[in-house]
């Protein structure tokens, strides 16, 4: 097992986690630990708990901006894969009607729009999360299996410029925690 | 109507709740998540797994045969060459939106009973659209050259009419399937993640832990989770209205009496919602009774499916209404004579049961003492869902069989494949359900510890 390190360059440790039993605890015990100056952290919870994801400090996500991209090149692919079929690659003269008869081209547009859209939705929340990812230290820990059930952790990593071990427990020791674990790499 | 209706339920409503006092984040997890885990499958999950698959069984050897002889076996024949199929086709595509409005149009309205009904509701979708899609191929006589349907790179040099709605239908239902997958599957991850901290075998483990794919459930990864879900509802929304409209293109573009309709499409949507809520209750009621879930799925839950079903049914006895005033208003003779034939002709006895299943019997919600009895919702949801496919059968064979010209008019029935196909495909969906509910947790779990969380917010 790791002991007391203040040695920022090689932490033997992936960070320090403390339990807590309900949502609002962690939500309180992260606001603290981002007034006491932590950075590098991150909260886990068997369900999203408003306000959690602002109170270690993020706060803007770029998903929105990454739907929209897909929702755009999905309606322009769309609309130019039907121009580029029935006008330029082979066009075939239907009873006269223009090649380009674009309220026909509407609802595969708006089709492949959607569709786009969503697919970039969820490979691009999957993206930014780092997922699949098979291996995590925080799994180390024993009671972190609870972190699906009922059980809310915190997690103040060691590479976060502010932390020593001793300190940060004695950090979480202050707090309402339930248990406080080193987790390893 | 619709919203007025889910947005102010009675005052018996609002004391049901939507989920019994009592439940914790850790019983709410182990009772949900048991079911998948248990070594011991219950003898319901063999009887109904096993007869289901018999009649799946049925289904290959129909589609074997049709595929190897020929769609000669079927019933069609001009003039009607859209029988069973199409009338199938359209029946599950329409049962398949009920999942898609509880999860992503219940989501946006902020209806929190959605929340323990959506998860299977969405399975339920899945593979209703699965049979759907059955059912153009099988129709396309050579299903192997089905690909020709799609803009792909092409030797030929031939490429799709993007000018005919059935390409329309290509893409409105395969990204119907698609979307609704993926939306299905990001709602699943963190409850698969519960299950594979929960499963005690290796195997299982493995395989939920794969699934998961390293979901831990962070503050950052639920941020931006809960934001994508939203904009997949978002997306899914519009998604849904249209591809029933882009269905009844199908046949509002045609010009045959009895289709070309512009009040097809919101006629079709609202029927499609009809049947779809009529199939959730039909699953939902025994699934909660046979696996003990009254805690989760609760009066309120069928009480509200039954207020939307008396809603959409309203939409849809008005689009009836419509279609045969439209028929004396418009002065078309061959419009006149449709609706005449409709109700009086051949297959009169048809419409007047359709009448009866889908108008009738359904006004039984209006009374309280009714709309809150379990067994008669049961009935009625199947009332319904006997009700829409009569309707299809209608629109479909009735009006195509004697169209413009007397000379060119014929009958239409069905065959043993035609009814083997159809029932093999119940069959198939019941099957795929029971697998679902035996590998995957029925009820999402994280959805539910919210609402826990939120019950006791409120109480303090």
């Amino acid at each position: 097992m790791a002991h007391g390190t203040t040695n920022r360059e090689k932490p033997r440790i992936y960070g320090l986690m403390a339990e807590f039993t309900s949502p609002e605890e962690l939500l309180e015990a992260a606001r603290r630990a981002f007034a006491a100056g932590f950075r590098k952290m991150d909260a886990y919870s068997p369900f999203p708990v408003d306000g959690l994801a602002e109170a270690i400090g993020f706060h803007r996500s770029r998903v929105p901006l990454i739907v929209l991209i897909g929702g755009i090149l999905g309606c322009l692919g769309g609309f130019f894969l039907q121009y580029w079929v029935s006008v330029v690659d082979y066009p075939i003269n239907v009873g006269g009607r223009p090649l380009n008869s674009w309220p026909s081209f509407i609802p595969v547009t708006f089709e492949l729009t959607i569709l786009v859209a969503a697919l970039s939705a969820v490979f691009g929340v999957l993206a930014l999360n780092g997922l699949p990812m098979p291996y995590h230290p925080v799994f180390n820990v024993e009671r972190f299996e609870l972190a699906s059930r009922n059980r809310f952790f915190l997690c103040i990593e060691a590479t976060d410029a502010t932390f020593d071990l001793d300190g940060t427990r004695k950090f979480f020791e202050e707090l309402s925690c339930q248990g406080i674990y080193e987790v390893d790499f | 109507m619709a919203s007025n209706q889910q947005n102010q339920p009675a005052e018996a409503g609002d004391s049901l709740p939507i989920i019994e006092p009592g439940h914790t984040f850790g019983s709410i997890t182990d009772k949900i998540s048991s079911i998948v885990l248990t070594g011991r499958t219950p003898w319901f999950w063999y009887v109904g797994f096993g007869l289901s698959f018999i009649l799946v069984l049925g289904l290959f050897f129909c589609i074997a045969a049709v595929i190897t002889i020929g769609v000669g076996l079927f019933g069609i024949m001009i003039p009607v060459g859209w029988g069973f199929d199409i009338v199938n086709f359209v029946w599950w595509i329409g049962i398949g939106h009920a999942g898609t409005l509880i999860s992503a149009i219940l989501l946006l309205l902020r209806q929190k009973w959605r929340q323990s009904i959506n998860r299977f509701a969405e399975a339920m979708t899945l593979f209703a659209v699965a049979c759907a899609g059955l059912f153009p191929l099988i129709h396309l006589g050579r299903p192997w050259y089905f690909y020709w349907l799609v803009p792909y790179p092409s030797t030929m040099g031939i490429q799709p009419q993007f000018r005919s709605p059935l390409v329309w239908d290509v893409f409105a239902v395969s990204t119907y399937f698609t979307v609704s997958l993926l939306f299905w599957f990001l709602g699943l991850i963190p409850d698969l993640a519960t299950l594979r901290d929960r499963a005690r075998g290796r195997i299982p483990r493995f395989i939920y832990g794969m699934l998961a794919m390293g979901w831990r459930g962070s503050a950052i990864h639920w941020h931006r989770y809960e934001i994508a879900y939203l904009l997949l509802a978002g997306l899914a929304t519009p998604l849904v209205v249209s591809v029933h409209t882009v269905v009844s293109f199908d046949f509002a573009v045609g010009l045959v009496p009895g289709w070309h309709s512009t009040i097809f499409p919101p006629y079709f949507v609202a029927g499609a919602i009809y049947s779809g809520f009529a199939m959730v209750l039909t699953i939902a009621i025994p699934l909660r009774k046979l696996y003990g879930l009254e805690d989760f799925i609760t009066m309120r839950h069928l009480k509200n499916m039954g207020m939307v079903l008396l809603a959409t049914g309203m939409i849809v006895a008005y689009g009836y209404l419509i279609e045969t005033f439209m028929a004396w208003y418009s002065g078309d003779i061959f419009e006149k004579y449709m609706m005449m034939n409709r109700m009086f002709g051949p297959y009169g006895w048809m419409y007047w049961l359709l009448i009866l299943f889908n108008i009738l019997i359904p006004q039984a919600l209006w009374f309280r003492s009714l709309h809150t009895n379990v067994i008669v919702l049961f009935l009625i949801a199947i009332s319904v869902n006997i009700g829409m496919w009569l309707e299809r059968y209608v629109i479909i064979v009735v009006s195509l069989h004697r169209d413009f010209m007397p000379s060119a008019w014929g009958m239409y029935s069905g065959t043993i494949f035609d009814y083997g196909i159809f029932v093999g495909t119940i069959g198939l969906f019941i099957a795929l359900l029971f697998l679902f509910i035996r590998v995957l947790p029925m009820i999402s779990i994280f959805e539910m510890r919210e609402l826990v969380h939120e019950e006791e917010a409120k109480n303090d």
